[in-house]
């Protein structure tokens, strides 16, 4: 397998001294693929996406073995060399389109700006390739929308700005942070198409964060299940819609109508209780509370287990109990 | 935004017309006018001469009208102790009341706005707290035991400054602080809560996210959203110190409209006391005017709606 071009490995973040919110994740998402991390709110995907971009809130300290992107040391870089990739070879897009511009400029001008700070060109150069990608990302009247504010735009042609933002450097890395979670459904499912077809066009990684299942199944080559600040289970799309081992993941999906994977007449599920709180020096399965195969082993450490060596799951169930359930 | 502001003038041209009547009737409350005017020594006679060479001996509401009439076309009447027109008298001190404002504003903003933005940047930390506690320092101090204070100590022991008058510029200094320091609280407040909502905000995530230098950052993306109630504000605040520079006017003999007030009132030129409230009012009145203007302008929102 190729080097992956983002490979984040015992990535932790801790809020504060008392809350961990990410505990040593491993992710790695590979040139023109689609990344799923996908979680129930408050399972700590959006930080773990956060503290990759180095977006984090303050009060939040991030920690890993291992950050690289395209080979470079992210962990190396200070906050300035940092902030010359962002934006340029890796862009983030956000859930809140409505908040996630800046009321007081222009679109264009908020667009030009990238281009002006990453690539050294004018404000006319920045605006016209913020036209052309407005256009790629189907805003019929570009120049009309260039002028305009924020506030004069849907949340959907928000976010279609943000995504055209997003492409102004032409990064190999998008990270989009439940893009479509705010909008309406038939927005979303525009928007998604727009990300699948970029994706094709220019060959970008996706790191895509998600609590949505039917997204996931759409969008995804590789899909990590998080839960409680840690990935639970990890495979490619294909390996876990067909197998999925932990409980959580099994829970997760019988509660959306993946078509597919939830038959016709089948009852929809759910899994009590929310995501616990996780202090430093927590121990054992996170998920043991609301899980049904729990017993007393699930309160020590658990192993990862293997599947062939593309699907990885942790849980001290093997991986044939769904079958022998 | 048409409606808006529309209704934002009916509503100063009422605040103005009570103003009108309000300082009319309070100089006619203070005593009889014409007898304080003839002095102690006056005859019976003299005092119903002045009486009626000033209209005086007219009913009150004639009175009112003729001010008002008088007021609308520029005639503010004539002072009895200068022997001139009121309207020439605040055009001459003017100009000194103007420059004090507008110094003490400049002084104000340059030290409020930097300070403020320091604070939010370092919110909860101790140069925030060290911050704000001047800012109630500032708050709490009456200005004429401030302007003392700083003619002792920069004025009369270093000697860096001078006292009183304004003669040379540097005569703006002292009192502009003074000035400063009365409008320093409220717009550094403003700025760092601006600064810290601002700061906060996804747009700034989004700009961090686009890789922009931290000056761009903090001193356009966030002051720009930060600064629209600060600019209102400062409007305001101008008002409030053209017309409160009446303590500091006296504090540093300086000619201006201020102390014409403070002499008048002393010696019941009731002329010119009306006319200076009077005055004083429509710069307020216009200045919140124009607050509320410039952030319709500074907010895209306000503006296009």
């Amino acid at each position: 397998m190729p080097e992956p071009l983002l490979e984040v490995s015992g990535l932790r973040v801790r809020f504060g001294k008392n809350v961990d919110a990410v505990r040593g994740i491993n992710i790695s998402v590979q040139k023109g693929e689609t990344h799923c991390l996908v979680g129930e709110s408050g399972c700590g995907k959006s930080v773990s996406a956060l503290a990759v971009m180095g977006l984090l809130a303050k009060g939040a300290t991030r920690s890993a073995d291992r950050l690289s992107f395209g080979g470079q040391d992210l962990l190396a870089l200070s906050e300035r060399q940092f902030s010359k990739l962002r934006g340029d070879r890796m862009a983030m897009i956000f859930q809140e389109p409505m908040t996630s511009l800046n009321p007081a400029f222009t679109v264009g001008s908020q667009m030009a700006e990238v281009l002006q700070r990453h690539r050294g060109v004018s404000r006319g150069e920045g605006l016209e390739r913020a036209a052309a990608l407005l256009a790629k990302v189907g805003i019929t009247n570009p120049g009309l929308r260039l002028g305009q504010f924020p506030h004069q735009l849907s949340g959907g042609l928000r976010q279609r700005v943000m995504i055209a933002m997003a492409l102004m450097c032409d990064p190999e890395l998008l990270i989009a942070d439940e893009p479509t979670t705010a909008l309406d459904v038939t927005v979303q499912a525009q928007i998604l198409r727009l990300l699948m077809g970029l994706q094709a066009e220019l060959g970008l990684a996706i790191l895509l964060i998600t609590h949505d299942l039917g997204v996931v199944a759409r969008m995804a080559h590789r899909v990590s299940v998080m839960y409680a600040g840690e990935v639970v289970e990890s495979a490619t799309a294909e390996a876990l819609f067909a197998a999925p081992t932990h409980p959580y993941t099994n829970g997760l999906l019988r509660c959306v109508p993946v078509p597919g994977v939830i038959k016709r007449g089948d009852p929809l599920g759910s899994i009590p209780g929310t995501v616990p709180r996780i202090a430093p020096g927590y121990a054992g399965c996170a998920f043991r509370d609301r899980c049904d195969h729990a017993d007393a082993s699930c309160n020590a450490h658990v192993a990862t287990q293997q599947i062939g060596t593309d699907h990885a799951y942790r849980c001290r169930l093997s991986a044939d109990w769904v079958q022998a359930a | 935004m048409i409606s808006f502001l529309a209704r934002r003038a009916i509503l100063a041209l009422l605040v103005l017309i009570t103003v009108l009547t309000i300082s009319f009737a309070l100089t006619r409350l203070s005593g009889d006018v014409a007898v304080s005017m003839a002095g102690p020594a006056a005859s019976q006679e003299d005092v119903e001469t002045i009486r009626k060479a000033y209209g005086l001996d007219r009913p009150l509401p004639i009175q009112f009208a003729n001010w008002v009439i008088g007021a609308a076309s520029g005639d503010l009447g004539r002072s009895y102790l200068y022997h001139a027109p009121v309207a020439e008298l605040i055009k001459a001190r003017l100009p000194i009341t103007l420059t004090l404002g507008l110094t003490g504003l400049c002084i104000a903003l340059l030290t409020a706005i930097p300070l403020g933005i320091l604070a939010a940047m370092n919110e909860g930390s101790v140069l925030d707290r060290a911050i704000m506690m001047i800012a109630v320092i500032g708050q709490a101090m009456p200005s004429f035991w401030l302007g003392l204070t700083l003619i002792i100590v920069l004025g009369l022991r270093l000697q860096w400054l001078p006292i009183s008058g304004v003669d040379t510029w540097d005569g703006y200094i002292l009192p502009g602080i003074v000035l400063a320091f009365s409008a320093i609280p409220a717009l550094m407040r403003l700025t760092r809560s601006g600064m810290v909502d601002a700061l906060a905000s996804d747009y700034i995530r989004t700009a961090r996210a686009k890789g922009l230098s931290r000056a761009s950052i903090v001193l356009r993306h966030a002051l720009r959203n930060a600064a629209m109630p600060v600019v209102a504000v400062a409007a305001v605040q101008l008002g409030f110190m053209l017309g409160g520079s009446i303590v500091i006017e006296a504090v540093f003999s300086l000619n201006g409209v201020g102390y014409l007030a403070w002499e008048s009132i002393a010696k019941n030129d009731f002329p010119v006391v009306q006319s200076v409230v009077l005055f004083l009012s429509t710069i307020y009145i216009v200045l919140t005017l124009l607050a509320d203007l410039l952030n319709a302008v500074l907010d895209p929102r306000l503006r296009t709606a």
